[in-house]
């Protein structure tokens, strides 16, 4: 069950980060002042993916909240950052980003670290 | 304006008040967790869950430590903020050993060291890809 909720709770904060930041470059760039982060909530509420997204990092959260109950915490927090390894599989294979040898050896070791954890 | 010893004061400053907010935050509510009834897959049981004064301290500290991070961005490189807070990691293993009594292994030290450093190596490899 513990690597259930470590999936779910991965793959909805993936989910979320890719649909934010492609709504967010569909967007255009987005200033931080009062007026800027009325008009970021009114697009917020126009656009689907980012609703999505907000849903996706609920249940991200939610995954996380079930896990620190069930689970110890030196095993829930480190398990979280299995998340860096989806984000370069994905960023290589799905947004065909340039993966560096630097990041795919970081990936590969947090690999090593998450299947330790056990 | 700042002399860069100030500014180099207070981005530390920033960087510590974000990692212990974390690690503060996580630890608040996986306390308060463990001591309600499990909740299951009912996302109400959730925002229910969120009533207990120990996980509602988690929530806040997690929600402030977001907003702290923003400022440590504006401070600091996303190069420099995201390996350097890896070490949240080994700090939530650490907590988990000494105040929540958990038995972390040898191995599970290994797994937790492997993925801080591996974390810090995947986040220092710059963000910009085009």
């Amino acid at each position: 069950m513990k690597w259930v909720l470590v999936t779910l709770m991965v793959v909805a904060t993936v989910l979320s980060d890719l649909l934010q930041s492609y709504e967010m470059k569909r967007a255009g760039e987005q200033s931080v002042g009062a007026r800027g982060l009325l008009r970021l909530l009114a697009m917020i509420a126009q656009r689907k993916f980012l609703i999505l997204a907000i849903l996706c990092m609920a249940v991200s959260f939610f995954s996380f909240m079930a896990l620190v109950q069930t689970q110890p915490l030196s095993f829930a927090v480190p398990a979280s950052a299995a998340s860096f390894i989806l984000e370069t599989v994905l960023a290589k294979f799905v947004l065909k980003e340039k993966v560096g040898l630097k990041r795919a050896a970081g990936a590969l070791i947090v690999l090593a670290g998450v299947v330790l954890l056990e | 304006m700042a002399s860069p010893r100030s500014l180099h004061l207070r981005t530390y400053s920033v960087l510590l008040l974000f990692i212990a907010l974390k690690a503060i935050g996580n630890l608040s509510l996986a306390w308060g967790m463990k001591h309600l009834p499990e909740a299951g897959a009912n996302p109400l049981s959730y925002i229910r869950a969120m009533l207990d004064p120990f996980v509602a301290f988690g929530v806040i500290s997690l929600i402030v430590a977001l907003l702290t991070r923003m400022v440590l961005l504006s401070l600091a490189d996303l190069s420099f903020v995201l390996p350097v807070t890896a070490v949240g990691y080994v700090i939530a293993a650490f907590l988990g050993k000494v105040v929540l009594h958990e038995v972390v292994t040898n191995q599970r030290w290994a797994g937790t060291v492997l993925i801080f450093i591996g974390a810090a190596l995947v986040s220092s490899t710059g963000e910009k890809s085009k």
